[in-house]
């Protein structure tokens, strides 16, 4: 079966600028992605802030247009944003926010908030759209009397219940989770990955899991793909990456991560600035930071190459041959 | 003022019961007088004691309490009261006239600007430049100057006045709310700009549009005023309140009555309609409810 999205070789470049009179700096916030999402599968993708984590999920839903690149959904090209086409593709690939306050109308009820796609999209008769926000509402775990509330009166989780509900409301085969539980109490974020993790339970809705926390991303996802300065530097099965990190910057990653019962001098400690995308290094992005960094680094980008089934990563210092022995 | 327990849940009927008794004095004595100027206007041909241009030559001047003339007579014995009711008619549909044209076509503007960005907004805000830097009397004086004073010149020229406040304050709330907030989901989710605009950022950012209003409708009643000061506004016999002030001034040592009347109207009117606005915006706000 072909895969539901499937991107190839993205490119966003924004105008950044220095100072008052500086000169346009080419900010390259994603850099030659592909990706794909299969049907039913949840896709994590991590990495730092200022990776292009987000740039990439808009540019995944065609919110924001590409300057390089495709995105298929469905075997189809994405339409342009803004066209009467993109909209009524909403209905079938929706997104879920950072801040779910700032993602709300603090003027309506979420009731009608949650109404608004069926409303958008025309779907059904007003009462079949009245069952189904209550369908919705029961269905994230909010109560009927919640219904009448404004997003304010309501706490965190509940309004991030509120955002996935109305994305949910038009059934869609797609969601792209912008960071859904950052914004969120820990206690709290919990609830909403157990959420989660209910809506994938039928195996109808993919999604692309967004997110720098890799306890959560282990927790909900079947592949993960790690951003580093605009590109994917490893993707693999969720299993194997983190049982088996390849990519230095992945290895790192992963043992930032405490684990009751080992000790925390273990852990790869990166040296060097963090990744500032308008000074991008040549040749391994990751170079300055990598302590098996040779010369071929700092001159040639590498690709992504197959380390074991299923598995990809872009290093100079990884082979097909070792990651086998390795696994 | 009396204490919500804050474990209770407000319903909207209570809010509305509540609102409607907890109006401040202040705001309580605004809308008295807003009413009675719209009632004024309204019924201005029934209320009005004689007609305006009716001369009494032999009770000319007659101080107010004056038996038939309760708050005097001008210069050509025609009575006070009379103009006074016709002149809020004048100005209030001058004012109201402007303010909506004003607020409806900045902020029109202001969404185009947002909405499109690039050629159009810079010209939409090289527009609102150019109109901040005008010193618009004078060009209200040589637009009427040239094409002669008629009411209805005279709304549409008094309707282009402020607009350049609602058109940046329009713009920059829907850019900040496409940037990251409720419109850019709102788009997300398949709507269209249309329905992104009025049933999303309109109502958003009605609250500040609306002291906005409060704030050019008072100004537009003292521009007209001004204008037809200097002669070029409202025309004789016609009357407005600002035209009353600019004839009355020459009685103003002998008979003060005649302006001192249309004065009062002006300041309580723009008073009352700062106060009214303010605490209405504060309503309409669900979060500050």
């Amino acid at each position: 079966m072909s895969p539901l999205l499937e991107a190839n070789d993205l490119v966003r470049v924004y105008a950044g600028r220095k100072g008052l009179f500086g000169k346009a700096v080419p900010v390259r916030a994603v850099d030659g992605v592909s990706l794909r999402v299969n049907r039913g599968e949840t896709l994590g993708i991590v990495g730092e802030s200022g990776s292009g984590k987000s740039t990439l999920g808009r540019l995944l839903l065609g919110v924001d247009p590409a300057q390089g690149g495709t995105v298929q959904f469905d075997g189809q090209q994405l339409p342009e944003a803004g066209t009467q086409a993109w909209r009524a593709l909403r209905a079938r690939m929706q997104m879920v926010y950072q801040d779910p306050l700032a993602a709300l109308d603090r003027r309506l009820t979420i009731a009608t908030q949650i109404r608004e796609p069926l409303d958008i999209h025309r779907v059904g008769t007003p009462e079949q759209r009245e069952a189904r926000v209550a369908e919705l509402m029961r269905a994230v775990g909010l109560r009927p009397d919640q219904a009448g509330r404004y997003p304010h009166e309501l706490s965190g989780g509940q309004r991030q219940r509120v955002v996935i509900a109305r994305a949910l409301a038009t059934d869609p085969d797609l969601l792209v989770c912008d960071e859904p539980v950052s914004a969120l109490d820990v206690s709290i974020q919990a609830q909403v990955v157990n959420l989660l993790r209910e809506l994938q339970g039928d195996g109808r809705l993919s999604m692309v899991f967004i997110s720098h926390d890799l306890k959560v991303v282990r927790n909900l996802c079947d592949r993960v793909a790690v951003m580093y300065l605009g590109r994917i530097v490893e993707e693999g099965p969720s299993e194997e990456l983190f049982a088996n990190p390849q990519h230095p910057y992945t290895q790192a990653l992963i043992s930032s991560v405490p684990e009751p019962g080992r000790a925390l001098d273990s852990r790869v400690i990166l040296q060097g600035e963090p990744p500032n995308p308008a000074r991008r290094p040549s040749g391994c992005a990751f170079h300055p930071r990598c302590a098996r960094a040779t010369d071929i680094c700092r001159g040639q980008v590498p690709d992504l190459i197959p380390v074991a089934p299923g598995q990809t990563a872009a290093c100079h210092h990884v082979t097909g041959a070792r990651a086998t022995r390795a696994a | 003022m009396t204490f919500a327990n804050p474990s209770e849940t407000p319903t909207r009927r209570r809010g509305v019961l509540r609102a409607a008794t907890s109006v401040p004095p202040a705001v309580g004595f605004g809308m008295l007088w807003l009413a009675l100027m719209v009632l004024c206007a309204l019924f201005a041909n029934w209320v009005r004691p004689y007609d305006i241009t009716q001369m009494d030559l032999s009770a000319r001047l007659s101080p107010p309490g004056t038996p038939g003339h309760w708050l005097g007579t001008d210069e050509l014995g025609r009575d006070v009261l009379s103009r006074l009711i016709q002149s809020v008619r004048v100005s209030l549909v001058i004012a109201f006239g402007a303010t909506i044209i004003s607020a409806v076509f900045g902020t029109t503007l202001g969404f185009l600007a947002a909405q499109f960005r690039g050629v159009v907004e810079h010209f939409v805000v090289m527009l609102a430049d150019f109109q901040a830097a005008l010193p618009f009397l004078i060009m209200s004086l040589a637009v009427l100057a040239f094409f002669g004073s008629s009411m209805w010149l005279l709304v549409c020229l008094m309707g282009f006045y402020g607009w350049e406040r609602y058109a940046r304050i329009a713009r920059g709330l829907a850019i900040s709310a496409g940037a990251q907030g409720y419109a850019a989901a709102v788009v997300q989710l398949g709507a269209t700009p249309r329905r992104v605009y009025l049933h999303h950022i309109l109502p958003n950012v009605a609250s500040t549009l609306i002291v906005s209003m409060t704030l050019t409708f008072p100004e537009i009643i003292l521009m007209e005023s001004g204008l037809s000061f200097l002669g070029l506004g409202v025309q004789p016999p016609e009357t407005s309140l600002g035209n009353m002030v600019g004839f009355g001034r020459e009685y103003l040592t002998t008979a003060p009555w005649i302006m001192l009347g249309p004065a009062v109207v002006i300041m309580l009117t723009t008073l009352s309609i700062s106060l009214v606005g303010d605490w209405l915006r504060d309503k309409l706000d669900p979060t500050i409810r």
